[in-house]
Order: structure tokens, then sequence, then C-alpha cells
């Protein structure tokens, strides 16, 4: 990472010298008490969310948690039974779905073109900025070839690109990293961190913890309700309990309070204090989900 | 090959739209087009003129059928009702020797009147021709020879653009659906006719040119001629198109998979080949299906040329299949554009309807 991708990650998790939507007293985009069925499914209950100007928020879950539905209703693709949800207008919203919206038979510029157009860009600025994009992307060489020849890095950082080619108030990206390698990944992220550090409001969903980590706000969700909401710091610092590490699964009632990680065995105890691990994002999000499907008392 | 047929069978029983294609319209396209078979001619209908054209006309039994008679009219007038499509004969008395004019480009009621002439003439051989005591002549117009090529040709060209045009625009809206591009562009400011028009004008050139050339290859090889007002021709065929194509995306809009799609699109072509009145008079196909025949593009397309072509009807004279072009054209578009706007706006449909749940707010909100 370079001393640039350092100031510009930090300035994302920060809002470093931006007026935060927020912050500064100007209510955020997203939505409250989102409430989604699908027939008798309930795929999202009463979830809130704010994505704050000149940041990056991360849902998290597992798969089937209600992320993508979420994002949907965000960007006006999906209305939601009920609950409020507040979005820039059309030409200012840009979305990444999960299918990453990329025709396969055109080529990079010819996508981008597309996309520019689409959204009302004059050509000379359609050209100017899909130069800059595709710079910033790496993909000037690949300007001229199909975008479904491209390798799945490649093509996630066209898609990538092509929603944040109008420069949108809000950005919405739906799992932009997933199977995507880790350079490409670190690739992605310097893009949306550097959109982020432009002003734009930025929420993506994500199944790995270390990304949210990085990220000012994180929503955990799980079947369709909120585990966790807050900074990293906040949600780790809400965990309940303590955690220890031993060498092998613990026996009893214990075993459901544990998970394997590093090579070892994780323990968590609801109750005592102490331990002799420091909990991450992962652990918290873990242990949240645990507490969720045996209530402390229970797990006792 | 146990596991494959299981495997087969329940991708089958999953998809229950192409099942329900495969089981319920082969009957009912069999029972529907059974109906529309026929060449039988039973009735033609004569317009006469000329100051003996009420005596002329009693005589004219079935399956003449006497639509009108006009005693201060003369050949011009008769000959002008039947390139109009008013009759598919004209008596006009007044000469010598009465005439009657058939029209040839209604192939098979004229050679039925033909045939009807001919059978009259030898059952009263007294009154041979059975009109007046003198034999009439008989002039086919348009088509003399009564050439099947001639009437055909005209008809095919827009066979064959409905095949291309449905089955390609068929394609369109289901592959972004697929392929995951829908969604990307619900969320971009576009408008639904935006994405409907966009869906349709490229193949709309390329179908218009298309047209062209067909036409030009069945002239010049098939001798057809073209007696009309080429733009009269040009207006109809681009209405005819845009039905065509805008039906397309209709299918299209509808379709789960291109799968669906593409049986949708031939569900339809087969119906017009056969009800547009292209192979089969519509005089002859049952009432009970012939109002299917009104709801066809190809059956207005195939008014438009054969008029035009055959028989250089003006404008005027066909208004009718004009008017219904642009009214399937009109309905076309609008089921596209609503069916679209599920998709491009869902909370101005549906759901969002009841429950008004987004509230857009502009840049500086």
């Amino acid at each position: 990472m370079t001393s640039q991708d350092a100031r510009i990650a930090a300035a994302a998790r920060d809002g470093a010298g931006l007026p935060a939507r927020g912050g500064a007293g100007l209510p955020a985009w997203g939505g409250t008490q989102l409430r989604v069925a699908f027939g008798k499914t309930v795929a999202l209950d009463g979830v809130t969310l704010s994505v704050p100007a000149g940041q990056v928020s991360a849902v998290v879950g597992g798969d089937g948690a209600g992320k993508s539905t979420l994002l949907r209703c965000l960007v006006g693709v999906l209305a939601p039974d009920s609950g409020t949800v507040t979005r820039p207008v059309k030409e200012r919203t840009g979305y990444l779905p999960a299918s990453s919206g990329i025709y396969p038979d055109l080529t990079v510029a010819e996508n981008l073109d597309f996309r520019a157009k689409g959204y009302g860009m004059s050509a000379r600025d359609a050209r100017a900025r899909a130069a800059e994009y595709l710079d910033r992307a790496g993909l000037t060489p690949a300007a001229g070839r199909l975008a479904g020849q491209l390798s799945g890095g490649m093509r996630q950082k066209l898609a990538v690109i092509s929603a944040m080619l109008h420069q949108p108030e809000l950005l919405v990206l739906d799992e932009p990293t997933t199977g995507v390698d880790p350079v490409s990944r670190s690739g992605l992220w310097w893009l949306i961190a550097r959109a982020a550090t432009e002003g734009c409001a930025i929420v993506l969903a994500t199944t790995y913890l270390d990304e949210a980590e990085r990220c000012a706000s994180v929503l955990v969700l799980d079947a369709g309700t909120a585990l966790a909401a807050g900074t990293p710091e906040q949600i780790v610092a809400a965990m309940p309990g303590s955690l220890r590490a031993v060498a092998a699964r613990p026996p009893g009632d214990a075993a459901a309070r544990s998970w394997r990680r590093a090579g070892r065995w994780r323990v968590w105890d609801p109750h005592s204090g102490g331990g002799d691990i420091t909990p991450d994002l992962q652990d918290a999000v873990i242990v949240a989900a645990i507490s969720r499907q045996q209530p402390a008392g229970s797990a006792a | 090959m146990w596991a494959m047929i299981v495997k087969e069978f329940r991708q089958v029983r999953r998809d229950r739209r192409t099942l329900a294609m495969m089981i319920v319209l082969p009957v009912l396209l069999l029972v529907v087009l059974g109906y529309a078979a026929s060449f039988d001619v039973k009735t033609i209908t004569v317009i006469a003129s000329g100051p003996q054209a009420s005596a002329a006309a009693g005589l004219l039994k079935s399956p003449f059928d006497i639509t009108m008679t006009a005693a201060h009219q003369d050949r011009t007038w008769a000959q002008d009702q039947l390139r109009d499509g008013k009759a598919e004969m004209a008596l006009v008395t007044g000469g010598a020797r009465p005439l009657v004019l058939i029209d040839g480009s209604q192939l098979f009621p004229a050679r039925a009147a033909l045939a009807a002439l001919a059978e009259m003439q030898q059952r009263h051989p007294a009154h041979p021709g059975g009109i007046g005591a003198v034999v009439p002549r008989v002039i086919v117009l348009y088509n003399p020879g009564l050439t099947t090529s001639d009437i055909m040709i005209p008809g095919l060209c827009g066979v064959v653009l409905v095949f291309v045009g449905t089955i390609i625009t068929s394609l369109g809206v289901v592959r972004e659906r697929q392929s995951g591009t829908l969604e990307q562009l619900a969320v971009m400011p576009l408008r639904p006719r935006d994405v409907f028009l966009g869906k349709i004008v490229p193949y709309f050139l390329v179908a218009a040119v298309d047209l062209a050339i067909v036409l030009v290859v069945g002239i010049a090889i098939f001798g057809v001629p073209f007696r009309g007002n080429p733009a009269v021709f040009g207006l109809g065929a681009l209405l005819f198109l845009f039905v065509t194509l805008g039906i397309g995306v209709l299918i299209s809009s509808v379709s789960q998979n291109q799968g669906q799609a593409i049986q949708l699109a031939v569900m339809t072509l087969l119906p017009q080949v056969l009800l547009s009145g292209l192979i089969f008079p519509l005089t002859s196909i049952a009432p009970g299906v012939r109002w299917i025949s009104y709801l066809l593009p190809l059956t207005y397309f195939n008014q438009i040329s054969r008029g035009v072509m055959l028989r250089a009807e003006p404008i005027t004279a066909l208004w009718q299949p004009f008017v219904f072009l642009a009214l399937l054209g009109a309905v076309v578009v609008t089921g596209a554009t609503l069916r679209f706007r599920g998709y491009l706006a869902p909370e101005a449909s549906e759901r969002g309807s009841r429950k008004p749940a987004v509230q857009p707010q502009g840049a500086g909100a």
C-alpha cells in the first residue's frame, strides 16, 4: 500500500476533511425500519441503515441474510412493504447489482459509453471521465476488449467504475469483491475509498469481515434482522462476555459457543470477564450470531 | 441414463409455463387452425353497373352475392370498386355484350367465380352465361394469369419479416433479465418508453432494409408487378414493422427465459401465416376463428401490400388497414411500456402504489 493509498483508506474510514452528511446536520441517505416479505418469507424485518457522505458503510451477513434485499430497496429496484427510504434522484445514485450489470458482448469502453450516455453525460465529459476511471482501475489497456472476455477481477473493476462513472452522491455496491483475487480486491478497495474521499456516500455488501473492518460503519444482518450496528470498534466493544483460545473443541454446552479460527478453537463465555483473546469484528459478529441462536440465559 | 431422464423431467416440471405450452397450445392451435384451413369460397361479392344492372344482377344466383347495383355508373366506376376491394367481381352492362370483371388478386374467389360462370353456361345452354341472352366477356384484372406467386410474394415479404423481427426482438428483454443487466437499467434514469424504443429502433432499421431487399428480389425473380404508390406501401410497411417488432418486445417482457420467449414468438407466427389471409381467404375462415385474423398485423399488411402492388389501391381506400395497424401499434406500445414500468420503477407500480415508501430527494435535500 502506497502512502497515498493509506491516506485515502484513512479518509474513507473517517470521512476526514469532508462535510459528512450526518455530521453536518444533513440527513444521511438510507432506510428506516425497512420491511420486505416475499410471500411468507420475511427477507427484511425492521432494518435501519444510514449511509453518510464521504464514508464507506458496510452491510455484512451470510448468504440469505438480506443484504441484497436491503441494497435493492435503497436504490429503488425493490419497494419495501413498509419503512422509508431516503435516496438521491436516479441521476445521482449509482448501483452495482450482484450480477455486475455489465454487457458481456460490449467492449469495456462501450460499456462505459452506454452508462455515461444513459446518465445524460455529454460526449466530452463521458470520454474524459471514462479515460480517468479506466486509468484509476488500470483497465486502459483493456478498453477495447469485450467485457465477457475479462478476468473476474477486471470485470468487477469495470462494474465498479461503471457504477461510479457519473459521480453519484450515493453509491450502492452489492458484493463488489466476491470471487475476486486478493490483488484485485485491494485495487477495488482503492477505487471505492477514493470515491468516498470525493464525497460520495458509499454502502457495500460483503461477506468478508476483514473488509467490513475497514469501513466507517457496519451493519450486521442475520435472517433479515440487524444483529449489530455501529463502527467496528463499537460492535467489538459491545460484545458481551469474553473469549479464550483452546487447542481442542470443548465438550458439552461450550461446543455450541466455540468455533475454529487460526488453527485453534475460540470459546465464548457469555458471563465471565477476562479471557485471553482480544476480540475483533469477526469474533464479535460470530458471538452476535451465536447469542441470537441461544439467548444468554439458556447458554449459561 | 435413468439419472439423466429423472433430471430432465425435474427441469421440465419446474418450468411450468413451458410444460403448459407443450401440452395446451398444440391442441388449441390445431382446433383454431382446423377451422381456418379452408379454401372453400361460399360467396362471391358482386357489384353491377349500367342500364341493365338490376336485371342482370337478378339472374346471378348463389354463390354470387350482389352487394350493390348502380344503373348510372359505368365500367370505370366498377373497376374502381374492384381496385378498392369493395367486391370480388363486377358486372358491367350497357355495351353490346355484358362485361364481367374479376379481381384476380383474390385468387380463390376469382377461381370460384370463373368456375361458377362456366357452370352456369353449361346448365343453361339456351342462355349461355346466364346473363341475358348473350355470353358475357370476362376479364380478369390485376392478375390475369391467376398466378399464385403474384398474390403470395407481397404477403410473404411480411411473413419473412415477422419471422426475423419477432424472434430477434423477443430475445431482447429476456437477455437483459437473464444476464442481470435489467436491474442496472432499472436504476438508470431511463423512461420505460426510452427502453422500448431503444430496443426497437436498431432492429427497425435493419428490418426496413431487409424488407426492401426481399421485395426487390421478389419482384426481380418472380416478376411480381408493383403498380401502386411506393410511398403508401412504405408507410404501411413501417407501421407493420413497428407492430411486429413491438410484439417481440412485449413477448420478451412477459417471458422468464429465452426458451419461453422463443416458444411464444413461434406461437404467434403460425397463426399469422395461416390466419392472415395470406394462404386461406379471410372470407373462407370460420367466423368463430376469423376474429383472430383481425388481431394480427400481417392481415393488414397483406391487404395493404396486395392492394398497392397488384391493384394500385390509393391510400384513401386503404384507410381501414392503416387505422387498425396504428391501433395495434398503440396497444403493443402501451402493453410493453406498462410491463417496463413494473421493472424500471417498482415503487410507482405494484407494491409501492399501496404503500408509498420511497422519497427521492433532490441533490441539495
